[in-house]
C-alpha cells in the first residue's frame, strides 16, 4: 500500500495538470467569492457569500479526480499500473487517498483565501472563531473532498475522461438550474436534498440552513461512496 | 475521396460508436424528462385565474376606479392637481404612476376600456386595449377629457382648460350600451435591484364634470389576482371629497402583464430546461467524435484515406450537426407540447406563445444543441484532448447559463454575459417581448434577452465557426 501511494504521489507531481487544476481551484473559489463579496448588498449570510466561490471551484477538482484515472485510460498506462500493482483495490485507493489528501490542502487554502476576501469586503464579515462558521468552512473542504472522491468513482465506471467530466458536471450543476423552473416546492425541496451539490453545500448556510448541514454532506458522501463502489466493483470485474 | 464519401465515412464511424449514439440519444431523452418533470412538479390548481385582454395576453387590470354608468355616449373631464407616490420599501419615484380619466365597459378584469391619464414621470398618456401607449403633449397640463362616440374613445389634454389638445384616439370594441366612466389611479411596483417593490399612489382630482348618471362607487377592480401582487403593507385604495374635489389612493397597473408581474405564469424555455442536461450530453459527443481518433489513432488511417483535411474536418462538423439537431428537435418537439400540457392539467397559466414562435423555439433549441456539439468538434480538434475540450466548452456554455440564473446578478452583468459569450444563444428560447410603458426586470433571469433569437444563435454560431477555421489551420500546420 505504501508503494502504490507512493507511485501514484510521483505520477500526480510529475504532471503539470493536476498543480494547474488545483491552483485552478483556489483561484476559482477566491475570485468568485471576492467578486460576490463586493457586487452584494445585503449579505444576510456572510460567510455563505464568501463560500460561494466553491459553487465554481468545485469544477477543476472534478477534473482533476476524472482525469486521474481517465487519463491513464486515455493513454493506457493503466495497464502499467496494474501490472506494477495488480491489486486493484489498492490502486483505487491510493488514488483515492492521494488526490483526497491534495484536495484538502488546496480546498483549505481556497476556504482561507475566501475568508480573507470576504473580511475586506463584507461590512460585517464572519470570524473562524464562530462555531457555524468553522462548521461552514470544514464542510466547504470536506465537500470538495467528497466531490474529487465523486469524480474519482466516476470515472473508473465509465474510463473515459470526456464522458466522466460531462457526467459529473451535469450531476453537480443540473439540479440547481432545473430546480428553479419547479413550481411545486415539495419537489423542488425533494430535488435539492437528494442531489449532490444542494445537499452538501448545505453546510455553507450558517444561519438559515435549508437541511441539516451534515445530513447534507452525508449525502453528497452517499454519492462519493456509491461512485467509489460502483467504479471499484467494475475495476475489478472488466479487463482494463 | 469525393465529399459524398467522406460525409458517408464520418457518417458510419458516428452511427457504429454505441457511446456517440446513447449520447446523442440520451440528449433528446434529456429534454423530454425535464418537461415532463417540469410540467408534472407544478401545482397552482385553485389560485384565481389570469386575467386577459383583447388579444389574449395576459394582462394587469387591477387599479382603484371611481366610475358611474355612462348610457351611449358622453364626455368627462377633470383637473389633477396633484400625484404623490409612496414605495414603502425601496426607491421613491413611480415614473409609471397614473391617476385620470377612464372608460370601461365594466369591472370585470381584462375588459375593454380606453384612458387618458397624467403619470409620474412620463407626461400625459393614451392608453387602451392593454397594449396601445401614445404619448400626449409636452409641457403643463391641467386638465384632462374623454369623450365617448360609439366605439370611438377620444382622449384630450389642456393647459388652460379651454384650448384642447387631441392625445389619441381609439376604436375600443365591445365597450357596450352602458360604460362605467369615472375616475382612476394605479401605482405598479418599481424595480429595485433584482426585484420589485410594491407602490401606492394618490391623486387629487378637482372640478369633475361631465355626463354619467347616479353616485360615484369607489372600488379595487381585481384585487385578488396573479398579476397584482396587493397594496404594500398598511396601505389601502380609498377615495375622499365630493365632484369639485376628490382624493383617491390606488395600487396596481393597467397594462401587459410581462415576467415579474405574473410570478406564477409557465414559460416555454421553463418546459425546455432540459436543455442545459442535453448541452453536456452533445458536447461530450462532439468533442469524443474527433479526439477519439486522436486517442486510437485512428486519425491517421482518416487522413490517409482523405488526405483533404479541412473536408474530413467539414464532413465531421456537417454529420455531427444534422444529427445531434435531428435529435434536439425530435426531444423539443415530443417535450413542449407534452410538458405545457401537463402545466395546465396542474393549473399553470402558460404565457401564450404563436405556433410560429413555438416552432422558432423547437427549431432554434435544436441549433443550439447542434451548434454547441459543434463547437466542441472544433475545440476537440484544436486541443485533441478530450478532458480539456469538453471542460472549455462545458464552461463557455453551461456558466453563462448559470450565471444568467442568478436572481440577484446585476442587469448589467446579465445582459453582457448574454451578449458577447457563447450562452448567448439561449435568446432563441425567449417568448417575452418587453413594453416601453411597463417598468420591469428586462433581465435574462426573467426571459428577456439582450438580442434577438436568432441573433443570439448567430453568436454561438460566430464562436463555432471562427473554432473550425482554427481547427482547419491548424490540422493543416500540424503532423496528425
Amino acid at each position: 500500500m505504501r508503494l502504490a501511494l507512493h507511485a501514484e504521489w510521483t505520477k500526480i507531481r510529475t504532471v503539470a495538470g493536476p498543480l494547474w487544476l488545483l491552483l485552478g481551484t483556489v483561484a476559482a473559489t477566491v475570485a468568485f467569492g471576492a467578486v460576490a463579496t463586493s457586487v452584494v448588498t445585503d449579505p444576510g449570510d456572510p460567510t455563505k457569500v464568501a463560500l460561494v466561490g466553491a459553487d465554481v471551484g468545485q469544477a477543476p477538482v472534478a477534473v482533476l479526480a476524472v482525469l486521474l484515472i481517465g487519463g491513464e485510460y486515455g493513454s493506457g498506462t493503466v495497464r502499467t499500473t496494474l501490472t506494477a500493482v495488480p491489486r486493484r483495490a489498492v490502486v483505487l485507493t491510493a488514488k483515492a487517498v492521494t488526490l483526497s489528501g491534495l484536495v484538502a490542502v488546496a480546498g483549505t487554502a481556497a476556504v482561507l483565501g475566501s475568508l480573507v476576501a470576504g473580511r475586506f469586503n463584507l461590512p460585517d464579515p464572519a470570524s473562524l472563531a464562530d462555531g457555524p462558521t468553522l462548521r461552514a468552512s470544514a464542510g466547504t473542504v470536506l465537500y470538495l473532498v467528497l466531490i474529487a472522491l465523486l469524480g474519482l468513482g466516476v470515472a473508473t465506471a465509465v474510463r473515459d475522461s470526456a464522458t466522466g467530466i460531462g457526467i459529473v458536471l451535469a450531476l453537480l450543476y443540473i439540479v440547481p438550474i432545473v430546480s428553479q423552473t419547479i413550481g411545486d416546492p415539495h419537489w423542488q425541496h425533494l430535488l435539492q436534498h437528494i442531489a449532490p451539490m444542494t445537499a452538501g453545500l448545505a453546510v455553507q448556510s450558517t444561519t438559515d440552513p435549508p437541511m441539516n448541514p451534515w445530513a447534507g454532506l452525508a449525502v453528497t458522501a452517499g454519492w462519493a461512496a456509491a461512485a467509489l463502489l460502483t467504479g471499484g466493483l467494475l475495476l475489478h470485474a472488466r479487463d482494463a | 475521396m469525393t465529399p459524398l464519401q467522406s460525409l458517408r465515412a464520418e457518417w458510419t464511424k458516428f452511427r457504429t460508436v454505441r457511446g456517440w449514439m446513447v449520447g446523442t440519444v440520451a440528449a433528446a431523452l434529456m429534454i423530454v424528462l425535464f418537461a415532463l418533470l417540469t410540467g408534472a412538479s407544478s401545482d397552482q390548481k385553485g389560485a384565481p385565474p389570469v386575467p386577459v385582454g383583447p388579444g389574449g395576453e395576459p394582462v394587469t387590470d387591477s387599479f382603484y376606479f371611481v366610475h358611474r354608468p355612462l348610457a351611449g355616449n358622453g364626455s368627462v373631464s377633470v383637473s389633477v392637481s396633484a400625484l404623490d407616490s409612496r414605495v414603502p420599501e425601496g426607491p421613491g419615484v413611480v415614473p409609471w404612476a397614473k391617476a385620470g380619466l377612464i372608460i370601461k365597459q365594466s369591472t370585470r378584469q381584462g375588459s375593454p376600456y380606453a384612458a387618458v391619464m397624467v403619470t409620474g414621470g412620463h407626461g400625459v398618456r393614451m392608453q387602451d386595449g392593454f397594449v396601445h401607449d401614445t404619448a400626449g403633449p409636452r409641457g403643463p397640463v391641467r386638465r384632462l377629457r374623454l369623450d365617448r362616440a360609439g366605439d370611438t374613445v377620444t382622449g384630450y389634454a389642456s393647459a388652460d382648460g379651454s384650448t384642447w389638445t387631441k392625445v389619441g384616439t381609439a376604436r375600443v370594441r365591445g365597450l357596450g350600451a352602458t360604460a362605467q366612466i369615472g375616475l382612476f389611479v394605479a401605482s405598479p411596483p418599481v424595480v429595485d435591484g433584482g426585484g420589485t417593490a410594491g407602490s401606492v399612489s394618490t391623486a387629487v382630482f378637482e372640478d369633475l364634470r361631465g355626463h354619467g348618471t347616479g353616485d360615484w362607487t369607489g372600488e379595487q377592480v381585481g384585487a385578488e389576482s396573479p398579476s397584482f401582487a396587493g397594496y404594500p403593507d398598511n396601505t389601502s385604495g380609498s377615495y375622499t371629497g365630493t365632484d369639485a374635489r376628490l382624493t383617491v389612493t390606488g395600487a396596481g397597473d393597467i397594462a401587459p402583464a410581462v415576467g415579474d408581474s405574473l410570478p406564477t405564469g409557465g414559460h416555454l424555455r421553463d418546459i425546455l430546461t432540459g436543455t442545459f442536461a442535453a448541452l453536456i450530453a452533445v458536447i461530450v459527443v462532439g468533442a469524443l467524435f474527433v479526439t477519439a481518433e486522436y486517442r486510437h489513432r485512428m486519425i491517421r488511417l482518416t487522413l490517409a484515406a482523405s488526405p483533404g483535411r479541412g473536408r474530413m474536418l467539414v464532413a465531421k462538423a456537417v454529420v455531427l450537426w444534422v444529427v445531434t439537431f435531428a435529435a434536439g428537435l425530435a426531444g423539443t418537439a415530443v417535450a413542449a407540447p407534452l410538458g405545457e400540457r401537463l402545466a395546465r392539467d396542474h393549473g399553470v397559466y402558460m404565457f401564450p406563445v404563436s405556433s410560429s414562435t413555438e416552432l422558432r423555439v423547437a427549431l432554434g433549441t435544436a441549433a443550439l444543441l447542434a451548434t454547441a456539439s459543434v463547437l466542441a468538434l472544433a475545440v476537440g480538434a484544436i486541443l485533441r484532448n478530450s478532458a480539456a475540450a469538453v471542460t472549455a466548452v462545458i464552461a463557455a456554455i453551461v456558466l453563462p447559463y448559470a450565471l444568467i440564473a442568478v436572481p440577484f446578478m446585476p442587469a448589467g452583468v446579465s445582459k453582457g454575459v448574454a451578449t458577447v459569450t457563447p450562452g448567448a444563444a439561449f435568446a432563441v428560447q425567449q417568448t417575452l417581448v418587453p413594453y416601453d410603458q411597463v417598468a420591469s426586470n428586462y433581465t435574462p433571469y426573467y426571459g428577456y434577452y439582450p438580442l434577438a433569437p436568432w441573433a443570439g444563435l448567430a453568436v454561438l454560431a460566430g464562436y463555432a465557426v471562427v473554432s473550425l477555421v482554427l481547427a482547419a489551420v491548424l490540422l493543416n500546420r500540424r503532423d496528425a
